[in-house]
């Protein structure tokens, strides 16, 4: 064994020779960035209002659930919309939802027993909208445990929010950007018809941004 | 060989399986079984009818023949014991005939079975059919089926008395724990699983205390089970202490699931409802579920059904902008100039509107307590799109995101 092998394993380091599998998104430009979302490994989305997290969530639940695998959303806000997801193409049939009444105790507890209960392709953890004195006394301990539960597993643990929350424990992070609001139509007359969002990697972080658009339902 | 026992009496069942353990019950006063595996302990035919007898007493009809539905035949037509039985002389009207067969064989002049067997099989098809075809095999002795062996119905019940009354749960448990294993065992032995359980708990009081859990799928695993049970008991307890219980399994096949090599592994389901339920204990047993899409007009047109995720195929993927609902919906003060919305002012959400888009103009269920009336708008703030309505009052619904 050689010094940085004894120092790795003593410090407690280890090191992950294998390449982590990973699930695109189904967003060609988001794809060619950063490939997809790693699996057995946390991965964070954050933005602020109308930024296009959500719209990146449903992507990736329409990605997952379209492999026939089981997901779970996790709404700390009961802010889920159905109607959207499935336009999307998410298999609502194939998700589990869980609506925490505004209590963020009670969806980390709920992702907890989610994450080690095992089987799931991607469980979303949807912090939006929680107030910071709230999410400012989540224990990052929390956020070692999922890493610890999912890791060696085919699950992504997806968070939302709008501040990071998980840093250090994350493997990907994604800041996500409103870039154009499309209005169609004469002046008093106009139809929302679409966004163009715009996604930065900002773990790992890499200098090219993913543009792309979504159109209204 | 076969033999059959015709008579009254409700011992039936039990008389047959003291020759066989496997017999028929045609009838509630029939029951034949085969008689094959018997000469070596009573001997010849005749033997064995007298071994019968002797059980069966002799207010019964008894036969033995080549064959099952032969033997019945005998037993319902010759008084005491028959052993290899002439039928030929038998009427016709001993046979299951239809109106209009019975009519035709009388007016051709046939009226016994020996009679109806020397008929062509092939006329007789040609005249009545497949039914016809099965009468006359039956008047040659020629009909040669399985027995549709009897099987009794099992219960899977099971009461204790207690000597004294317990009021904690987790003693409880164990014995709850005892009468499931009993009862996952007898499913497993038969080859059946449950989909309800139902636990009655007799309390001091002199009242029940019913708890009834409808399983999503159906499972026999004793330690998942006794898991459910602990948790519903633990968020609904009993209000005295039990002095007897019973517990009863519903039992229903066992789920068959192939799953394919290449699809991915997806949560085990009895672990899966296990988690579901420690789920509902936190959040609540509303609130977890599979968002189910309904045929409505109603501004939230999905409801969460409280069941487990299926595979199904999945609808194809589009980039669509997703919303999000503010639940409950957030109270605004919106100016408007010529109708439309120029300025909003919300907890938290305030400023000019960019752009406006709308009324939509909903309406529906007024037949019902609950209906709605509302005018939306989509409209862009410098920070955020939303959705807006005026119900009575001006509500911001969500967000797009």
């Amino acid at each position: 064994m050689n010094l940085n092998a004894a120092l790795s394993t003593a410090l407690g380091f280890r090191s992950d020779p294998k390449p982590r599998e990973i699930l695109p998104t189904g967003l060609p430009s988001l794809d060619a960035i950063i490939e997809g979302f790693p699996r057995g490994a946390i991965s964070e989305i954050i933005g602020p209002d109308s930024s296009g997290k959500t719209t990146l969530i449903h992507s990736l639940l329409a990605a997952s659930t379209s492999r026939c695998e089981v997901c779970s959303y996790v709404d700390t806000n009961d802010s889920f919309d159905p109607v959207t997801a499935a336009a999307a193409g998410v298999a609502l049939s194939q998700l589990v939802w869980i609506r925490c009444g505004h209590n963020a105790g009670h969806a980390l507890k709920a992702a907890d027993y989610l994450l080690h209960a095992g089987g799931f392709g991607v469980v979303v953890l949807d912090l939006c909208q929680v107030p910071p004195r709230i999410a400012n006394r989540i224990p990052i301990s929390y956020w070692y445990r999922f890493r610890r539960a999912i890791e060696n597993t085919p699950a992504i643990l997806a968070l939302v929010e709008n501040e990071p929350m998980a840093k250090s424990c994350a493997s990907l992070m994604l800041e996500m950007k409103r870039k154009k609001t499309a209005w169609r139509g004469a002046p008093g007359f106009e139809l929302l018809r679409g966004v163009e969002l715009e996604a930065l990697s900002r773990k790992p972080v890499r200098p090219a941004e993913a543009a792309f658009k979504a159109k209204a339902i | 060989m076969f033999a059959c026992i015709h008579g009254p009496g409700a011992e039936l069942p039990q008389i047959a399986e003291a020759f066989s353990p496997f017999f028929e019950q045609t009838t509630p006063d029939t029951v034949v079984f085969r008689i094959d595996g018997l000469r070596r302990l009573y001997g010849t035919h005749h033997q064995i009818a007298h071994a019968i007898e002797l059980r069966a007493g002799n207010d019964v009809n008894i036969s033995i023949a080549e064959t099952a539905e032969a033997a019945i035949l005998a037993a319902r037509n010759f008084a005491g014991v028959t052993v290899h039985p002439d039928l030929n002389a038998l009427d016709i009207t001993t046979l299951p005939l239809t109106d209009e067969i019975s009519e035709v064989l009388d007016s051709w002049g046939i009226h016994t079975l020996a009679q109806l067997a020397q008929l062509p099989e092939t006329g007789i098809a040609e005249r009545f059919g497949p039914a016809g075809v099965s009468l006359l095999r039956l008047a040659r002795g020629a009909v040669d089926r399985p027995l549709k062996i009897f099987r009794p119905e099992i219960t899977y019940d099971d009461r204790i008395q207690l000597d004294h009354p317990i009021s904690l749960l987790e003693p409880l448990l164990f014995l709850i724990a005892r009468m499931l294993n009993d009862q996952c065992e007898k499913l497993q032995s038969h080859g059946m699983a449950a989909n309800e359980i139902t636990i009655r708990l007799e309390l001091e009081t002199k009242t029940e205390h019913v708890r009834t859990l409808r399983l999503p799928i159906p499972m026999r695993e004793s330690k998942a089970l006794l898991k459910l049970l602990q948790m519903d008991l633990e968020a609904h307890p009993p209000e005295a202490a039990t002095a007897a219980l019973g517990l009863s399994l519903k039992p229903v096949n066992p789920r068959t699931v192939q799953n394919g090599i290449f699809l991915p592994v997806t949560p085990a389901p009895d672990k899966l409802e296990l988690t579901l339920a420690r789920i509902r204990g936190i959040v609540g047993e509303d609130n977890v579920g599979v968002p189910e899409l309904l045929n409505t007009h109603h501004p939230h047109p999905f409801r969460l059904a409280p069941r487990q995720p299926l595979l199904t195929d999945p609808p194809p993927i589009t980039i669509r902008h997703a919303f999000r609902y503010f639940r409950p919906p957030l109270a605004a003060t919106v100016e408007l100039q010529n109708g439309r919305p120029t300025r909003i002012t919300a907890s938290g959400i305030h400023g000019k509107v960019l752009n406006a888009s709308g009324p939509w103009r909903t309406s529906g269920d007024w037949w019902t307590p609950a209906p709605w009336n509302r005018d939306e708008w989509d409209i862009t703030l410098s920070t955020a799109l939303y959705r807006i309505y005026r119900e009575q009052h001006w509500y911001i619904e969500g967000t797009y995101d």
